[in-house]
């Protein structure tokens, strides 16, 4: 498979070797018999991170959706292999536990579920999936207290129901606190920025960057460029009308950012 | 209403008990105008019998199972004895303080503990208190008008044989919440029994009960139960009527509360149990710059159906009154609400609030819900609202998501709204208590749900 770019510091032989977190081929998929993605090709390696751009309605949140296992989408074709395994065979929480972790665009308010104990819930089900014993109360609070300070959020917090009376910057930074404490193999952000002003950009990406490792990757999904300043991505793909018509390195993202998506005429799907 | 039907015929098993009863009463000690009472209560029964769905405020209730159910209230109480141990299967079994335990309508002092009452305020049973205190408890009952509960008031009057009187005395608190729990020994078809409970909490006093009414049987009982509630000035009192009565009882209750000047009430009613259930609570608001808050949550499953129906009649300036009810409704049972909050012309500054929220979990399942508001004054601030809907997909998602299993998730929502209303029990313990069990409820209905259905996710 072909790759439109160059990765910096991998060599091909290197890419070669690696099993991908996340390989998409040739993916179609659509609600209600309309097609939204018109065959997707991805490969996300191990430790990388993938940016995802393009304009309303291009598909991007579709395919966040897919990947985290939302119903109501009919896949017509191809495949979602995710450290080797159908993905698309998994249920929601399989995918979870299996390390998939989705930031929610618009995350869901869930009066009278506490968030300290919903978290709680989450991690132990994460860690019963890969053999590891519940973590007990002492533990838990530590681990909490600790991430919830990287995303700069009040502990009070904690104590509330999950983004209930949560500000919309405080839904965002949740999103990726609660990634912070479930430590996924994969993790999606739908459009994290939106919404954010620019000191809670800094906040939010510094706390996905802090979660970088050579073993974890990110698939990030936004509108605009800012967001990558601060989470730099290895790869930029530009999603028009369910196909990715151009990829590239991070600099893909600043010409975007430059001239807008008009002068990116899709023609025949490139494969990325 | 039913002027054509001929109520001796159709009503005689209701009548036909009522001389072995009244005989038994007057020959243990009654006063004689108890007997008075029972017979004017009979007589009215006589002349109106059960509701049907013709009455308006019946609609959504088909009464014809208990017609057709045999009609036997016990005169006295039955040998088999029901032991401590009985109890202790029962839910909020382990609270502590003062526990009057009643079997079939009778009050049975071997499972009670009412020792450790404190000064200032009485506890005792109502066939207990004719006898000593007669003169008070005629007055109580003497100063009651009729609501839309009238028949089963009626036929309460003719029948009851005991129930909890309390009488707590200006200025006290009653450190700790009483338990009146009333038990369906549950093993005859039609055993029928009419708690009366009279509780008066003067001036300034402070006072939680419990009503909690189950069933140890499976048999199709009837309990028809009716509280008066006197709060008076400045009082504060929490009232919780817990119905989780057998899967074939019919449980009608009624709360009759006047509310004095400043006081709080807080009459929560929780109706888990039951094959047919209606919970009539009528509030008289007759002081200014009071709160009241009625709160309730009713579960059902299958085929069983639980009702609520109140008034609540705002008198006075300068009151609050809020009532939240939450349904949750599955298999192919039904749930009924029915709110009507008056605003008089002088209760000018009323601040009235209603909310009725239902779950359907299923699609058989079904409510009729009525909010209604009647508003004389101008100056006021009401609102009402009720909604039918069922468990929030995206929600569900969301925690999915996250590695919960499905039906984690999906119970996780369902407590929560149960929640809402569990949580405004002010005492700790009888809020914790409830929350288990409503976990509890739930998680065995979901298995009942699971074991039902084909799997779903």
């Amino acid at each position: 498979m072909g790759r439109a770019g160059q990765a910096a510091a991998i060599t091909m032989e290197d890419r070669l070797k690696m099993e991908p977190i996340l390989d998409i081929r040739n993916l179609e998929a659509g609600v209600d018999n309309r097609a939204i993605l018109k065959g997707i090709n991805l490969t996300i390696l191990p430790g990388e991170v993938h940016a995802i751009m393009g304009p309303n309605g291009s598909g991007k949140s579709t395919l966040a959706s897919l990947l985290a296992g939302r119903e109501g989408y009919q896949v017509t074709q191809g495949s979602v292999t995710y450290l080797g395994q159908d993905l698309l065979a998994l249920s929601p929480e399989e995918r979870a536990r299996a390390g998939v972790f989705l930031a929610f665009q618009y995350p869901v308010e869930i009066p009278g579920v506490n968030s300290t104990y919903f978290l709680k819930a989450a991690l132990n089900e994460v860690r019963k999936h890969r053999g590891l014993p519940e973590v007990d109360a002492i533990e838990f609070l530590s681990l909490v207290k600790d991430r919830i300070r990287l995303l700069e959020l009040n502990e009070d917090l904690l104590k509330r129901a999950v983004n209930v009376g949560f500000s919309g910057g405080e839904k965002k930074r949740n999103e990726i606190f609660q990634m912070a404490v479930l430590e996924p193999t994969l993790a999606v952000l739908d459009e994290t920025d939106s919404g954010l002003d620019i000191d809670a950009l800094r906040v939010v990406a510094n706390g996905v960057n802090q979660l970088r490792r050579p073993d974890r990757s990110a698939l990030v999904i936004t509108h605009y460029q800012r967001l990558l300043n601060h989470i730099v991505p290895d790869r930029v793909h530009v999603l028009m009308d369910g196909r990715i018509v151009r990829s590239g390195g991070k600099e893909l993202a600043l010409e975007l950012e430059d001239r807008g998506y008009d002068w990116i005429v899709p023609t025949e799907p490139v494969a990325a | 209403m039913d002027a054509n039907d001929s109520p001796p015929a159709r009503l005689g098993r209701f009548v036909e008990p009522f001389a072995s009863v009244a005989e038994v009463a007057a020959s243990d000690g009654e006063p004689h105008w108890m007997l008075g009472i029972r017979k004017a209560g009979l007589a009215r029964f006589a002349e109106q019998g059960l509701p049907t769905l013709r009455h308006e405020d019946w609609r959504f209730t088909n009464l014809a199972p208990i017609e057709a159910l045999p009609f036997r209230p016990l005169p006295r109480p039955q040998a088999r004895a029901v032991s401590v141990a009985d109890l202790d299967r029962l839910s909020l079994a382990g609270m502590s303080g003062l526990r009057l335990v009643f079997v079939d309508g009778h009050f049975a002092p071997e499972l009670s503990r009412i020792e450790a009452v404190e000064d200032k305020v009485q506890v005792r049973g109502l066939s207990q208190t004719l006898r000593a205190d007669g003169a008070w408890l005629e007055q109580q009952l003497a100063c009651w008008h009729e609501g839309q509960d009238r028949a089963f008031r009626a036929l309460n009057d003719a029948y009851c044989t005991d129930g909890i009187v309390l009488h707590v005395s200006a200025g006290v608190a009653v450190a700790e919440p009483i338990h009146a729990l009333f038990l369906s020994s549950g093993i005859e078809p039609g055993l029928a029994s009419h708690p009366r409970n009279v509780l008066v909490a003067e001036a300034n006093s402070r006072v939680m009960v419990i009503e909690q009414y189950a069933s140890l049987g499976g048999a199709a009982t009837f309990t028809n139960t009716l509280t008066q509630l006197v709060v008076g000035e400045g009082a504060q009192v929490e009232h919780v009527r817990f119905q989780d009565e057998g899967p074939e009882a019919f449980h009608m209750g009624a709360l009759r509360a006047v509310v004095a000047g400043s006081a709080q009430l807080a009459a929560h009613s929780f109706a888990l149990g039951a094959r047919l259930s209606r919970q009539n609570i009528g509030l008289t608001l007759a002081g200014p710059g009071l709160e009241a808050i009625l709160n309730g949550l009713y579960v059902t499953t299958e085929k069983r159906l639980a009702d609520h129906h109140m008034v609540v009649d705002h008198a006075q300036p300068h009151c609050a009154s809020h009532e939240y009810f939450n349904g949750i409704l599955s298999g192919q049972s039904r749930g009924v609400f029915h709110g009507r909050i008056l605003v008089r012309p002088d209760a000018q500054k009323t601040d009235a609030k209603q909310t009725n929220k239902n779950l359907l979990l299923s699609n058989s399942a079904s409510v009729n819900t009525k909010p209604q508001l009647e508003i004389y004054a101008d100056d006021v601030k009401c609102s009402h609202g009720a909604t039918i809907g069922q468990l929030n997909p995206e929600s569900v998602f969301y925690l999915r998501t996250r590695g919960l299993p499905v039906e984690t998730a999906r119970r996780m929502l369902i407590h929560a709204f149960a929640g809402e209303i569990i949580d405004r029990v002010q005492c700790g313990p009888v809020r914790q208590a409830l929350d288990r069990l409503v976990w509890d409820r739930l998680e065995r209905d979901a298995q009942v749900r699971l074991d039902a259905a084909a799997p779903h996710s």
